[in-house]
C-alpha cells in the first residue's frame, strides 16, 4: 500500500501533474456516478369534463391538464458525474404515464466541458434550453405542480432540444453570462428539424448580483428563432364533429420568440433557511408567420398564418418558517393570430375565440428534510372557456445524491 | 524591426504571465477560511468570502454574485467533506473557470487535511443530513486548524512560488502566535473539562474534542432536522438524570428549539460565536477562540456560584 502510494506520488511528480485526488465524493462509492431517483405522485380534482385547450395556441409537448384523480407525475432517475477533469455528462429519465402506457423518455443526456477555462462552457447532447429562468429547471424543482401558462402554450411544458450550446462568464463584479444554442429543432414547438437538422437557434444574456448581503437578483433576456416543417400539434376537439379526430393542424413557417425573465430573493442576512421569499416573473412573445395544414383533411384545407402570442406570469414564494412554503401565481395570456382563412385557424385552436387566458393559483407546501415535499395547490383556471376549480395534491421525494440548490 | 517584433511578443508575454506581486484571487466558502488566508497570505491575496456568520454553510443558493466570484479566483478553499455540497459543486459548474475544479492546485478542501470524526459506519438519508467523509466543521479545533494552515501555506506556494519567501515568514508568525495562544487557551479551558453542553447541530463537535467537553444531548433529532415535541421530551428525561450546563447554537441557528427545552429544564441558552464575524469583536481566527472560551467558561462560573450543576 505504501509502495503502491510511493510509485503513484513520484509518477505524478515525473509526469509533472499537479492534481490532487478527486474531491466530490471521496469516500465511499468514489467511482460511481451521482444517482439520483426523483418520485412524484398526484391526486388532482377538477370540475369540468370537456377536453383541454387554450384558445389562440396550439398545444403540444407536455401540454395539458392534469390526469385526474390519482396518477404519477413526472418519476425521474438521473445519473451524473465528471468523466475526467474536462468534462462532466448527465443522463435523466423521465419514467411518466401516457394514456395508461408506462414511457421512458429521455429528458436530458448532455456532456459538458466546465474545464476549459476563460469562462466558457460548451455542451452537447440534449439539455434544457437555456432560454428564459424556468426553462432549464426540472419538473421537481418548479413552486407548483404545473408549468406557468406561457410554458405550456409556448413551449408544451418545456423547451427541450438536441444540440449545441457554448456560453461565456465575464470577469466582471456583475454576473454577466452570453449564451447561444444550435439545436435540431425537430421537437415542439420546432418541426421537421429544418436545415440539415440545425433548425433552432437561441441566444441569451443573463445578469445577476446581491443587494447587501438580504438580497439577490436576476434578469435575463433571451431569444429564439427556428425555421419549422410542419410542427404538429396534439388533437383539437373543441366544439366540433368527431371526425376531426383524424385532422392534426400542421404549422410552417418562421417562428421568433423573445423572453425576459427577472428574479429576486429575500432572506435576512442571506439566510435563507429559517425565511425567504422570491418573486419571480417572466413575459414572452412569439411571432410566427407561415401556413397551416390540416393534415388527413380531404379536401386539402390550409390558410396563410401570421400569428402573434404572448402571455406573463408573476409569483410570489414565502417561506414563512421552516419547512412551510406559501405561493401565489398568476398567468395570462393574449393572442392574435391572423390567416386568409380563419375557420382553418380556428381548427387548428388558433383562434382565441375573444378569450383571454388567465390562472390564479395558490400553493402551500410542507418539506420534512430536503429531500421530501408535500404539495397542496389550488387553481382557478380561466385559460378555456370553461371557468375550471382545480385541487392537486402532490409529493415529490429525492432519494440518492444532493440535489443542487440553485438560484 | 526583428527586435521590435521581439520586444513586443517579449512585453506581452509579460503582460500574460502574471508579475511576481500581482494579488491572488481567493474565494473563500466559510469567513474562517478568509481569516486564515489572510494570516498566511495578507496583501498578496485578494479573498472573497461566499457565506457570511449568520448564514448556514449548509444552505446556500449558488447565486449569481458566486458564481461570478468563482468565474475569477485562483484558488477557492472551502471546508468540504460535502457541507457545500448543494451548492459549490453548482458554482463550479457555473463558472468556467478551470484553475479551481476539484483536483486542480486552485481547489483546497481544508476537512480533508485532518482526521475527521463522526465518519459514518452506517450511511443512509434515514439518519438525517450525514456526511460520508465525516464531520466537515474542522475549524473549531485550533490543533486541527494549525495543521490546515500548514497545507494551506504549500499550496499557496504552489500556486504562487514568487511569493514564498513572503507566505513562508506570515506562517511563522502565525505558528507561533497560535501555538501560544492555544496553550494559553487550554490552561483558561480546563475548568470546562467534563462538563456537559447541549447543541443544536453537531457543528462543535471538534471544540468538544479539543477541550473534553461532552455532548449531553442535540437538539436536533437527526443531523439537519428540526427538532420535534417527542425528541425535546426524550432530551428532558436524559437531562434531569443527568444535567447539562448549558444549551449552546450558533448565530444562524433560530435559538426557538433551545428556548423550548430551556423552558422545561430553566437552563441558560446561549448563543456561542461559531466563526469569525459572529459578533463584532470576532474579527479574526484569534479573537474566534477568545469569544467562545470566554463565554463557555463565564457560564461555567456562573453555575459554580449557583452551585454545582
Amino acid at each position: 500500500m505504501k509502495l503502491q502510494s510511493t510509485l503513484l506520488g513520484t509518477l505524478a511528480i515525473t509526469i509533472g501533474m499537479n492534481y490532487y485526488p478527486l474531491a466530490f465524493g471521496q469516500t465511499g462509492n468514489s467511482l460511481n456516478p451521482d444517482i439520483s431517483l426523483t418520485l412524484d405522485g398526484r391526486y388532482t380534482h377538477y370540475n369540468n369534463d370537456s377536453g383541454y385547450e387554450l384558445p389562440g395556441f396550439m398545444l403540444g409537448g407536455e401540454a395539458g391538464r392534469e390526469t385526474q384523480g390519482f396518477s404519477i407525475g413526472h418519476n425521474e432517475l438521473s445519473i451524473s458525474s465528471y468523466i475526467d477533469d474536462m468534462f462532466y455528462g448527465k443522463l435523466n429519465t423521465v419514467i411518466a404515464d401516457h394514456a395508461g402506457e408506462t414511457e421512458v423518455e429521455l429528458e436530458e443526456a448532455f456532456i459538458e466541458a466546465p474545464g476549459i477555462g476563460h469562462g466558457f462552457t460548451v455542451k452537447g447532447g440534449r439539455f434544457f434550453s437555456d432560454i428564459g429562468y424556468l426553462n432549464n429547471q426540472h419538473a421537481h424543482s418548479w413552486d407548483f405542480t404545473d408549468a406557468p401558462l406561457i410554458y405550456r402554450g409556448l413551449f408544451g411544458n418545456q423547451l427541450i432540444d438536441d444540440g449545441i450550446q457554448i456560453s461565456w462568464l465575464a470577469p466582471t463584479d456583475i454576473f454577466l453570462k452570453l449564451g447561444a444554442e444550435v439545436t435540431r429543432g425537430g421537437r415542439f414547438p420546432a418541426g421537421g428539424a429544418t436545415n440539415k437538422g440545425r433548425g433552432a437557434h437561441t441566444v441569451f444574456i443573463k445578469l445577476g448580483g446581491d443587494a447587501g448581503s438580504d438580497h439577490a437578483w436576476q434578469l435575463g433576456f433571451s431569444h429564439w428563432a427556428a425555421d419549422i416543417e410542419e410542427r404538429t400539434s396534439a388533437s383539437h376537439s373543441h366544439g366540433h364533429a368527431s371526425e376531426e379526430a383524424t385532422e392534426t393542424p400542421a404549422f410552417s413557417g418562421d417562428s421568433k420568440v423573445s423572453g425576459v425573465d427577472f428574479i429576486w430573493k429575500w432572506a435576512p442576512n442571506g439566510n435563507s433557511r429559517e425565511q425567504n421569499f422570491k418573486i419571480q416573473a417572466e413575459y414572452f412573445t412569439r411571432d410566427e408567420t407561415g401556413s397551416i395544414e390540416m393534415l388527413g383533411s380531404s379536401p386539402a384545407e390550409a390558410s396563410s398564418y401570421d400569428g402573434k402570442q404572448s402571455g406573463w406570469y408573476l409569483q410570489g414564494v414565502y417561506q414563512f418558517q421552516p419547512r412551510w412554503r406559501l405561493a401565489y401565481r398568476f398567468d395570462q395570456l393574449e393572442a392574435d393570430n391572423r390567416g386568409d382563412d380563419m375557420d382553418v385557424l380556428t381548427e387548428a385552436g388558433l383562434n382565441d375565440e375573444d378569450h383571454t387566458p388567465e390562472r390564479s393559483t395558490i400553493m402551500l407546501d410542507y418539506s420534512h428534510s430536503e429531500y421530501s415535499r408535500l404539495r397542496l395547490q389550488y387553481a382557478k383556471d380561466d385559460s378555456y372557456e370553461d371557468t375550471d376549480n382545480v385541487i392537486s395534491f402532490q409529493y415529490i421525494m429525492t432519494l440518492g445524491a444532493h440535489g443542487a440548490h440553485r438560484f | 524591426m526583428k527586435k521590435f517584433i521581439t520586444l513586443f511578443s517579449m512585453s506581452l508575454l509579460f503582460l500574460i504571465s502574471s508579475p511576481g506581486n500581482a494579488s491572488l484571487n481567493v474565494f473563500a466558502c466559510e469567513p474562517e477560511w478568509a481569516s486564515l488566508a489572510k494570516e498566511l497570505g495578507g496583501d498578496h491575496l485578494n479573498i472573497n468570502t461566499a457565506t457570511n456568520a449568520f448564514q448556514d454553510p449548509h444552505h446556500i443558493e449558488a447565486r449569481p454574485s458566486l458564481i461570478a466570484k468563482v468565474r475569477r479566483a485562483d484558488l477557492i478553499i472551502c471546508s468540504g467533506a460535502d457541507l457545500e455540497i448543494g451548492w459549490l459543486p453548482m458554482l463550479l459548474r457555473q463558472a468556467g473557470n478551470s484553475k479551481v475544479l476539484p483536483g486542480k492546485t486552485g481547489y483546497f478542501e481544508t476537512a480533508l487535511e485532518v482526521t475527521r470524526l463522526d465518519i459514518p459506519t452506517e450511511i443512509s438519508r434515514n439518519l438525517g443530513d450525514i456526511h460520508a467523509a465525516g464531520n466537515p466543521h474542522v475549524h473549531l479545533d485550533p490543533r486541527r486548524l494549525q495543521v490546515i494552515a500548514e497545507s494551506l501555506l504549500m499550496r499557496l506556494i504552489e500556486i504562487n512560488p514568487e511569493n514564498k519567501s513572503d507566505y513562508q515568514k506570515r506562517y511563522h508568525h502565525f505558528k507561533q502566535r497560535w501555538q501560544q495562544a492555544i496553550s494559553k487557551w487550554q490552561d483558561k479551558a480546563k475548568v470546562l473539562n467534563s462538563a456537559r453542553i447541549v447543541i443544536h447541530h453537531r457543528d462543535w463537535v471538534y471544540l468538544f474534542d479539543w477541550l473534553g467537553i461532552e455532548i449531553a444531548g442535540a437538539l436536533e433529532p437527526r443531523p439537519g432536522l428540526p427538532t420535534t415535541a417527542a425528541h425535546l421530551f426524550s432530551l428532558k428525561k436524559t437531562l434531569i438524570e443527568n444535567p447539562a450546563l448549558m444549551i449552546i447554537h450558533a448565530p444562524h441557528q433560530s435559538p426557538r428549539a433551545a428556548k423550548r427545552l430551556s423552558a422545561m429544564l430553566d437552563l441558560p441558552v446561549i448563543e456561542l460565536p461559531y466563526t469569525v464575524g459572529s459578533t463584532p469583536q470576532t474579527q479574526n481566527l484569534f479573537d474566534l477562540f477568545d469569544a467562545i472560551l470566554e463565554t463557555l467558561i463565564q457560564e461555567k462560573l456562573k453555575k459554580n456560584i449557583d452551585g454545582p450543576a
